[in-house]
C-alpha cells in the first residue's frame, strides 16, 4: 500500500487528501498529514475573527471531527527538521522519523522580515500562524496592557491587524512605505480612497513611512521603533506584515531543489521523483501568466491540492489555473477582483483604467482594457459584490470591454433589494469614452 | 487554545443611561408584580412602557449610530451575554420563569377570574380596554410586552444592520405584521364580537385553529366567521405553498411570523448559539418531523370528533337521542321518512326539519306509517333566535308551518340535536386528510426520491404508514377516539409538550443558551411543513460565489438555524436547506461577498462541485462530471 505523506495541513495540503481519497480507499492509499501547527486544519484567513470575538478557535475549523475519522486520515503533530529523499524518511525534531512512497510538501509561509534591528525582541511578531495568534493574544490583550502598536507594511495583513487590535480600542499607529495603502497590488484611486477609509476607523496611517529599526527595553521587551525619518514611536507591540515568504527552511540540508519557494513544475512535481509541493510553498520554475511564481494566495494552495491529486492518482495534470481572482475586506469594505486590475509600477502602456466612484464613497470600480483592441483586461469593486462565474466566463471568451460594461447588470452578486449602480457606471464610462457608439 | 479575550467594555455614557430608564420601566412592572397599588395605572403602564422602549432604543441607538456602516460582531464571544456567561444564565432563568408563570400560574401575574385583575395584568388593564374593551388577560401583558420588544429590538437590529437592505426590509415587515395581525387587528375583532383571529398565524403553528370551539366560533359569527375558516384552510392548502415555491420559506419564518420575529429581533444577539454540528441535524429532522406528526394526527382526530354525529344521514336507532328533540335540514342520502323512523327509534321526542333557504318549498311529508313522534317543518328565518336558544339548551318557541298550530316550545333542559349538514362528513374528511396525505407522499417518492437521502426515505416512509394506521384506526374504532385517548385530551396534551413547554419556555426562555431558534428548528411543525416545500418544490436557493469561499466559517457560526453553511460555499454548492429561513445574515457577514440569497429558475438548483470555478477548466469538467 502506497504510503502518502502530506507536511502541512492547511488549504492545500487538506485538498489533496481529499482529492486522492476521493479516488483511492484507506487499502489502496495510506494518507498522513503533518503539522507542528494545529491538531486540525483551520481557516488561516479567519484568524483575526477569533481575536475579534466574533468566532471561537473550533469555528474556524472547517471539518468536525469525524471527518478525519471518516476519510481515515492520519494526524500527526510534528515538526519536520530534514527530509531523507534516498531514504524517503522524514525526520522529526522530536527526534522519530516516518517513511513515505510520495511526498507532498505543503508547508506554507511565515512571515517575511527584512533585516531589522530587535526583530528578536518580545512584543514583536507577525500574523501568519496559530502560533502568532497565541502570541498576539498575549502581547495584546488590552488597551490597558497594550495602549499602542505599531504595524508595519501596508497589505493584506496589515489591514487586518489593524481592525482586530482597533476592536481592543489600541491605538495603531500604520506604517506604508507608498504614498496610499496597498499600492502594490492597487491602481491609486483605489489606494487613496482605501487609505481614508482605515484613518476613518481612528488609525493613525503614515504613508511613505519605513521602519528604520525596533527599539527595545532593558528586559528585551520592545518599547518602541525607529522610523526612517528619524522620528521614535513608542509602542508595546510591533506587527511585522511586510508580506509572507515560503515557509521551507527544513529542506535546506535535503536534495530537494529550491529557490524562494520549492521549485516545481508545471505537474507541481519536484527535482526529486515523488515528491511534490503546493500551495504557497511552491515556486514555479516559470511563472504562468501575470501570476507570480511564488503565489500566497487560498484559493491557488486549494487548485494545487486538486491538480496534485490527479497526478499522484494516475492521471497527470498539469496546473492550469483559470483566470485570476480574488477577494478581501479592508474593515467595512469588501473588495473583489476578477481579470488583471495592475497597480501603477505593472502597468503595461496598453491598460486603460476607468474608475467610478459613488457619491459616497462606499463604492468604487476601477475597469481596466486593452486601449487599442478594447479588449477587458480586469475589474477591481469595492463595495460592490460580482459574480464569480459571469466574470470568468467574460475573460475566458475575451469579451471586450463595452460588451462588460453594457452586460455589468448580469454579473452583480448584491443581496436583494441593494441599491444598483450600472446605470451610473454606464453613464461615467460613456462620457469619458466619447468615441463608443451607445 | 483558550483565548479569554478582553475587549475594551463597551458600554459608554450615554448607554449607561439608556440602561438605567430601561430597568426603570421593568421596575414598575416589578412593583405592579408584588401588586403594589399603584394609583393612576394609564399614567404608570405608559411610562413603564414607555421607559423599557426609550431605553432599549437609545442603547441601540448609542451602541451602532456613531459607528460605520458594516458587521457589528466584535467581542460577541467575549461577552457573558452572549456566550453563555452568567448574565446569559440570569437571563434565561428569568424568561423561563416568566414563561413557567404565563402558562401554568397566570394568578401569580395578577389574573382574577371572575373580578377584578390584580398585579402586573391589572396595571395593563387601561390599555386592554382601550383596544378591545375587556380587562387584560395574562395573554393580552404577553401580547403587548411581545410586540414592544419586536418593535423596539426591531429597530435596533435596523440599526445594526442599516447598510444591509435587505434587513431592513426584511425586519421592518416582521415589525409591522406583529404590531398589525398579531396584536391589533385581533384585539379589534374581539371588540367587534367577532372571533380573535391572527390571519398570519397559520394552522399547524396556530395548532388550535381547528378545534371545535374555535370551529364552533367561526361558526357562529356568520359569513365573516366562515371567510375566516375558509381562510385559515387556504392559508396551509394553497397560499402557503404559492408563496414558498416563488418566494422560500422565508417569506413566511423571517418576514411574517411572530416567533420568527422575535428570533431575528430581540434574539438576535444570541444567533450564533446554534449548535452546527451533524448531530444536531440528524436530531432536528427527526423531533421536527414527529411534531409534524403530532399536530397532524391531534387536528384530524379534533376536527374528527367534532364532525361526529353531525350529519342526519347517520341517524340510527343506536344514535341515543333518549328524550331529545332533533333538528336537521339536508334531505341528501336517506330519505325524510327514513330518518324520522330512525330517530324515533333512537328515542327522540320530536324532529323538525330546518328549512334554510326561504325561496323553496320545504319537503313535505306524504306517508307518516310507523312515526308516532311529531314532525313539523320551521323557517330558519323565522327562528333565528330560538335556534340559538335551544342550541344552548334553553327554552325555546318555534313558529312552525302547521294548519294544527302556530308554534311548539322545547322545555327548559330539554337537550335539542342539530344535524345542521353545513359541513363535510367524518368520512369526507377522514378520506380527504388520507387521500391528500397518499398524493404527497406518492408525488415525492415519485418525483423527488433522489433528492431523499436513505434515512430520509425511510423515515418518511415509516411516518406515513404510522399516520395512515392511526387514522384508518381512528376511522374504525369509536369515533373520536386515538388509541386510548380522547381527541380533546390529545389537542391538551400538544398544547402542554409542543404549544407551551416547547415553543415557549424552551424556545423563548433558552435563547441565552440554546440561541435564539431552537423552537423554530427542531419544534416548529408549520417550519417543517414549508422546509419540505423548500427543499423539494421551490424556486429558493442560497447561491455560492463560485471560488471566493475562504472556509472562515462566519457563515456556519452566524445561522441562527444551525446550518453549516460553509460546507456548502467551500463546495460550491448552492444552500437548499429545508431549515434556512432566509434570514440572509450568512450572506451578511460573509467578508468575501459569496453567498446570494435568490429565487430563480429550478433547473441546476442543487449541484456540488469538487473542483471550484477558478481552476482549469478541462480539470473542473473531468473531475466534476466523473
Amino acid at each position: 500500500m502506497e504510503h502518502i505523506v502530506i507536511i502541512g495541513n492547511g488549504i492545500s495540503g487538506v485538498t489533496a487528501a481529499r482529492h486522492i481519497r476521493k479516488q483511492a480507499d484507506s487499502s489502496q492509499k495510506k494518507i498522513t498529514l503533518i503539522s507542528a501547527e494545529a491538531d486540525y486544519f483551520f481557516s488561516r484567513t479567519a484568524l483575526m475573527y477569533v481575536y475579534m470575538g466574533h468566532m471561537r478557535w473550533w469555528d474556524i475549523e472547517p471539518y468536525e471531527k469525524y471527518f478525519w475519522e471518516k476519510n481515515d486520515f492520519n494526524l500527526k503533530n510534528g515538526y519536520v527538521e530534514n527530509v531523507d529523499t534516498a531514504a524517503k524518511t522524514l525526520h522529526f525534531a522530536e527526534g522519530d522519523t516516518l517513511s513515505y512512497d510520495t511526498l507532498i510538501i505543503a508547508s506554507g509561509s511565515t512571515t517575511a522580515t527584512f533585516g531589522w534591528k530587535g526583530l528578536e525582541l518580545e512584543g514583536v511578531q507577525g500574523l501568519v500562524t496559530k502560533q502568532d495568534l497565541e502570541a498576539l493574544e498575549k502581547n495584546a490583550p488590552n488597551k490597558q496592557e497594550c495602549p499602542k502598536a505599531v504595524i508595519i507594511g501596508g497589505g493584506l495583513i496589515g489591514v487586518e491587524l489593524a481592525e482586530m487590535l482597533r476592536t481592543r480600542d489600541i491605538d495603531v499607529t500604520f506604517l506604508v512605505r507608498e504614498n496610499a495603502f496597498w499600492t502594490s497590488a492597487l491602481p491609486k484611486f483605489e489606494a487613496e480612497l482605501l487609505s481614508q477609509h482605515i484613518e476613518s476607523h481612528h488609525v493613525d496611517l503614515r504613508h511613505n513611512t519605513e521602519l528604520d529599526e525596533i527599539l527595545g527595553d532593558e528586559n528585551g521587551r520592545v518599547r518602541g521603533v525607529k522610523i526612517t525619518t528619524g522620528e521614535t514611536l513608542e509602542c508595546n507591540l510591533v506587527c511585522i506584515a511586510t508580506g509572507v515568504k515560503p515557509a521551507i527552511s527544513f529542506l535546506q540540508n535535503s536534495k530537494i531543489e529550491t529557490d524562494k519557494g520549492v521549485l516545481v513544475n508545471r505537474k507541481l512535481e519536484t527535482n526529486i521523483q515523488n515528491v511534490y509541493a503546493i500551495g504557497d510553498c511552491a515556486q514555479q520554475r516559470e511563472p504562468i501568466g501575470n501570476r507570480p511564481p511564488v503565489e500566497a494566495v487560498w484559493y491557488t494552495g486549494r487548485m494545487m491540492g486538486e491538480t496534485v491529486a490527479q497526478t499522484i492518482c494516475g492521471t497527470p495534470w498539469e496546473y492550469n489555473p483559470g483566470p485570476w481572482f480574488n477577494s478581501a475586506k479592508f474593515f467595512d469594505i469588501e473588495y473583489q477582483t476578477y481579470g488583471w486590475v495592475q497597480p501603477a509600477r505593472r502597468r503595461k502602456d496598453f491598460e486603460n483604467q476607468f474608475h467610478w466612484k459613488s457619491a459616497d464613497e462606499k463604492q468604487f470600480v476601477t475597469i481596466a482594457y486593452h486601449t487599442e483592441s478594447r479588449k477587458f483586461l480586469g475589474i477591481n469593486t469595492f463595495g460592490i459584490r460580482m459574480k464569480h462565474k459571469t466574470f470568468d466566463m467574460w475573460l475566458r471568451e475575451e469579451r471586450d470591454v463595452d460588451y462588460v460594461v453594457k452586460h455589468l447588470k448580469h454579473a452583480n452578486f448584491d443581496p436583494e433589494f441593494y441599491r444598483r449602480f450600472e446605470k451610473e457606471i454606464q453613464k461615467e464610462f460613456y462620457k469619458n469614452e466619447k468615441n463608443v457608439i451607445i | 487554545m483558550s483565548l479569554t479575550g478582553e475587549p475594551p467594555k463597551t458600554i459608554n455614557t450615554q448607554q449607561k443611561v439608556a440602561t438605567a430608564i430601561g430597568l426603570i420601566g421593568l421596575a414598575i412592572l416589578l412593583v405592579s408584580l408584588f401588586n403594589v397599588e399603584l394609583p393612576n395605572k394609564t399614567l404608570w403602564l405608559w411610562l413603564s412602557l414607555g421607559s423599557i422602549a426609550v431605553g432599549t432604543i437609545w442603547f441601540s441607538a448609542a451602541a451602532y449610530l456613531p459607528k460605520h456602516e458594516g458587521i457589528k460582531n466584535d467581542g460577541v464571544y467575549f461577552k457573558s451575554l452572549s456566550s453563555r456567561g452568567f448574565w446569559a444564565w440570569v437571563l434565561g432563568i428569568l424568561l423561563t420563569l416568566f414563561y413557567v408563570a404565563l402558562y401554568w400560574f397566570p394568578q401569580y401575574l395578577g389574573l382574577v377570574q371572575d373580578g377584578d385583575n390584580r398585579g402586573i395584568i391589572s396595571l395593563f388593564d387601561p390599555l386592554s380596554y382601550l383596544i378591545n374593551g375587556g380587562p387584560a388577560s395574562q395573554w393580552f401583558v404577553y401580547g403587548t410586552l411581545y410586540t414592544l420588544a419586536i418593535l423596539a429590538f426591531g429597530l435596533k437590529f435596523i440599526w445594526k444592520y442599516r447598510h444591509n437592505k435587505y434587513e431592513i426590509i426584511r425586519t421592518i415587515s416582521v415589525m409591522f405584521f406583529q404590531l398589525a395581525f398579531a396584536f391589533l387587528i385581533p384585539e379589534f375583532l374581539v371588540r367587534l364580537n367577532l372571533p380573535y383571529y391572527d390571519l398570519k398565524n397559520v394552522w399547524p403553528l396556530n395548532y388550535e385553529l381547528f378545534a371545535g370551539y374555535k370551529i364552533n366560533e367561526f361558526l357562529s359569527a356568520g359569513d365573516i366567521g366562515l371567510i375566516m375558516l375558509i381562510f385559515g384552510v387556504l392559508s396551509i392548502l394553497v397560499i402557503t405553498p404559492l408563496l414558498t415555491y416563488f418566494y422560500g420559506k422565508r417569506w413566511y419564518c423571517s418576514w411574517v411570523c411572530g416567533c420568527g420575529g422575535l428570533a431575528e429581533t430581540a434574539g438576535d444577539p444570541f444567533r450564533h448559539l446554534s449548535d452546527k454540528r451533524m448531530s444536531a441535524w440528524k436530531v432536528e429532522r427527526w423531533v421536527v418531523h414527529s411534531v409534524v406528526v403530532f399536530v397532524v394526527v391531534m387536528t384530524t382526530a379534533v376536527v374528527f370528533d367534532y364532525l361526529r354525529n353531525n350529519e342526519s344521514t347517520n341517524i340510527s336507532e343506536w344514535s341515543q337521542l333518549e328524550n331529545k328533540s332533533v333538528v336537521f335540514s339536508e334531505l341528501e342520502g336517506k330519505p325524510l321518512h327514513d330518518k324520522i323512523i330512525a330517530a324515533q327509534k333512537a328515542g327522540a321526542t320530536q324532529v323538525f326539519y330546518l328549512n334554510e333557504d326561504a325561496s323553496t318549498p320545504p319537503p313535505t311529508l306524504e306517508n307518516r306509517e310507523g312515526i308516532t313522534i311529531p314532525f313539523e317543518t320551521i323557517s330558519a328565518l323565522e327562528n333565528e333566535v330560538a335556534i340559538e336558544r335551544a342550541k344552548n339548551g334553553q327554552s325555546a318557541t318555534f313558529l312552525i308551518d302547521s294548519p294544527a298550530t302556530d308554534r311548539i316550545t322545547i322545555e327548559n333542559g330539554t337537550e335539542t340535536v342539530f344535524y345542521d349538514d353545513t359541513w363535510v362528513t367524518k368520512e369526507q374528511f377522514v378520506w380527504g386528510v388520507i387521500i391528500l396525505l397518499t398524493l404527497v407522499f406518492g408525488w415525492v417518492m415519485l418525483f423527488r426520491r433522489e433528492q431523499l437521502a436513505k434515512d430520509a426515505k425511510y423515515g418518511a416512509i415509516g411516518y406515513f404508514v404510522i399516520v395512515i394506521g392511526i387514522l384508518l384506526f381512528t376511522y374504525f374504532s369509536s369515533p373520536g377516539k386515538l388509541f386510548f385517548f380522547e381527541a380533546y385530551k390529545l389537542r391538551q396534551w400538544y398544547g402542554f409538550l409542543i404549544g407551551a413547554m416547547f415553543s415557549g419556555v424552551i424556545g423563548v426562555g433558552f435563547y441565552p443558551i440554546f440561541g435564539s431558534r431552537v423552537w423554530c428548528r427542531f419544534g416548529c411543525p408549520m417550519a417543517a411543513i414549508l422546509g419540505f416545500q423548500q427543499r423539494l418544490f421551490s424556486r429558493f436557493r442560497i447561491t455560492t460565489n463560485g471560488g471566493q469561499c475562504i472556509s472562515c466559517g462566519n457563515c456556519s457560526t452566524y445561522c441562527e438555524m444551525g446550518i453549516d453553511v460553509k460546507a456548502y460555499a467551500q463546495k460550491g454548492e448552492n444552500i437548499v436547506r429545508s431549515s434556512c429561513v432566509g434570514c440572509g445574515i450568512c450572506s451578511a457577514v460573509c467578508p468575501r461577498g459569496v453567498l446570494k440569497l435568490e429565487n430563480g429558475p429550478r433547473e441546476g438548483r442543487i449541484e456540488g462541485n469538487d473542483v471550484l470555478l477558478g481552476n482549469d477548466v478541462d480539470l473542473m469538467s473531468y473531475v466534476n462530471k466523473r
